[in-house]
């Protein structure tokens, strides 16, 4: 990758964070888990996949199911970037007057499918990625889903599935933050090691790191893995990833800052140095 | 003409149609070989199969899926609801063996509780065919219908002649003023016989074949209200979200009682058996139902006749 298109990729995840930070107040989001795959939603809707706003209502376009809908704040920022979605949609965020709340849904154009319930887009992907297959088409169908809705059986029923129809245009990207809402992953239901397990249920697997703008083009450019397998990509992420002050925290997964607190932490997000946020408003669920 | 034949034929002329099931083979067994890849077995994967559809429907595909009854609708009840009923995608589920035809698979089969689970989905239609000419005339409706859609299957064979099908109607088999009985599924069959048994006492019986249970025939059972005959519902579900409850609802909006008795399963799962000693056991074959309906109004029921042998159910699963 060209050193000024990973700087451009940069500035637009920056611009994302952003988003993410100003909707993390008046109601508050799941900031953590957003920030984990802010790049990796920036890098496939500007530089991997083929859909743009213009493109919607395409068949032959690339699909991506956004399973962890909890992270919908850097989907949202990264359309309002990419002009998929009026940017003064954000200011409607949880009024009644629009759609715009903790998770997606299909009244925001690019939003493939809604998604909340942890565990149902591999299944949805999957019948999209057959019906695709079924017509011959070429066009990527990704579905991202958190490392902590790998608990769910449905995502492992749907892999077996599809690795036993062969369903080689289906990705399965996972948002390895390393944490599921208030806990680290493996302290609770440990999934390490994760590439063997996918592996074990006939996906062709690449772990990459989930921050780096070359390393998910190399990745992604190289889909699918096989003539014959559901692909895996395993981004290794840090949640709230962009600001130092909140990064890699148990209790950092949906914030509520005062809205003194956003602009410090808008400071932070430029500076890296982090703040010491003190407000009781802080709340985890 | 039987399900499969349906099937394969309404497949064949809509390539819109893609048949699923979570190996559930018994009924359609020869539509892999005619449909290839339209047609997609998941596995034992309920969930999956109800996700995958969705998938499918967003594609533009009007998928069939074809699966046990009480798996497809209690294990995926999620799926269903999140995915299907939020998306509003024309997914249609056939559900095999439910209510009583699951005969001798014991409590973990049966489906009683399905049509208060599936009409509770906002924008889900929920059906009941009496038997399998009855599900025919209904099939074809019920898919090309842009709504999603529940179908307890029955491949009973018919022992009526029945009229056309339209979504939202019920069939007026007869017209009666002392008792009115409404039923849906296979238990028609045995309204049939305790009606003719009935009938046989003096008593004038009506008989509606409810068919369609949401949308439900808010009409014809105003009807039957207004003639005031003893009403009985007679279903092959619990009796809590089932067609008593469904009247109940139709009773209170439109702010009017009626002396209804109700024919269904209280709080507890059926005993397993071959299908006669299941209606046996738990009073549902023709004359049982005769019988109790008989003693509801204060009469004895010995001089009420024995119906004809229940005829056996033919599948496991």
């Amino acid at each position: 990758m060209l050193p000024e298109q990973q700087q451009k990729l940069q500035q637009l995840a920056l611009r994302v964070r952003e988003h993410i930070v100003r909707l993390s107040t008046d109601g508050g989001c799941f900031t953590g888990a957003s920030l984990s795959c802010a790049d990796l939603l920036v890098y496939l809707y500007a530089d991997c996949l083929n859909v743009r706003p213009d493109n919607l209502q395409d068949p032959n376009r690339d699909y991506l199911f956004l399973s962890k809908g909890h992270d919908v704040p850097a989907l949202y920022g990264t359309f309002v970037e990419l002009g998929f979605m009026d940017k003064a949609r954000l200011d409607q965020h949880l009024s009644t007057d629009d759609h715009i709340y903790w998770h997606p849904n299909r009244n925001v154009p690019g939003v493939e499918f809604h998604s909340g319930s942890l565990g149902h887009l591999p299944s949805v992907a999957l019948g999209v990625a057959m019906d695709c297959k079924m017509r011959g088409q070429d066009n990527k169908v990704i579905v991202i889903t958190g490392d902590g809705e790998l608990n769910e059986g449905t995502v492992w029923e749907s892999l077996l599935v599809a690795s036993a129809h062969k369903i080689n245009n289906l990705t399965l990207v996972v948002d390895r933050n390393h944490f599921q809402a208030n806990v680290a992953t493996e302290d609770l239901i440990p999934l390490e090691p994760m590439a063997p397990k996918f592996e074990a249920f006939g996906c062709e697997v690449r772990r990459i790191d989930g921050h780096d703008f070359a390393q998910l083009e190399d990745a992604f450019s190289a889909l699918p893995f096989s003539d014959t397998k559901p692909s895996v990509i395993i981004c290794d992420t840090v949640r709230g990833r962009g600001l130092p002050s909140i990064e890699a925290r148990a209790d950092r997964w949906f914030c509520n800052f005062s809205a003194d607190e956003v602009q410090e932490l808008l400071r932070e997000l430029h500076s890296q140095e982090a703040t010491t946020l003190t407000s009781e408003t802080l709340t985890v669920r | 003409m039987t399900y499969e034949e349906l099937i394969k034929q309404t497949a064949l002329a809509d390539e819109r149609i893609v048949v699923m099931t979570a190996e559930n083979r018994a009924l359609i067994r020869n539509l892999p070989a005619v449909l290839g890849p339209r047609f997609i077995d998941t596995g034992i994967t309920e969930q999956t199969l109800i996700g995958a559809a969705a998938g499918l429907a967003l594609r533009g595909r009007v998928p069939i899926l074809h699966a046990l009854a009480t798996f497809l609708t209690l294990r995926a009840f999620e799926f269903i609801r999140t995915d299907v009923g939020i998306g509003q995608l024309p997914v249609k589920l056939s559900g095999f063996v439910p209510g009583f035809l699951s005969d001798g698979n014991g409590p973990t089969h049966q489906a009683i509780e399905d049509v208060s689970l599936m009409r509770g989905i906002p924008g889900m239609t929920v059906f009941a065919p009496a038997d399998e000419q009855d599900m025919l005339a209904m099939l074809p409706a019920i898919w090309a219908s842009p709504q999603p859609a529940y179908v307890r299957v029955n491949t009973r064979p018919a022992t009526y002649e029945h009229a056309l099908f339209e979504i939202g109607k019920a069939e007026i088999v007869a017209e009666g003023t002392d008792i009115t009985i409404l039923t849906y599924g296979m238990l028609f069959e045995q309204t049939l016989v305790a009606r003719e048994l009935l009938q046989a006492q003096g008593k004038s019986v009506g008989l509606i074949n409810l068919r369609s249970l949401k949308p439900i025939d808010e009409a014809a059972l105003l009807e039957v209200v207004r003639r005031g005959s003893l009403i009985v519902t007679v279903e092959d579900h619990f009796v809590t979200g089932g067609l008593y409850s469904i009247l109940a609802e139709v009773l209170l909006r439109n702010q009017l009682t009626a002396r209804v008795l109700p024919l269904a399963l209280e709080e507890r799962w059926y005993r397993p058996g071959r299908l006669s000693a299941v209606l046996e056991y738990e009073g549902f074959t023709g004359h049982h139902i005769a019988r109790r309906i008989t003693e509801y109004l204060g009469e004895s029921g010995a001089a009420i006749a024995e119906g004809p042998a229940v005829l056996e159910n033919e599948f496991a699963e």
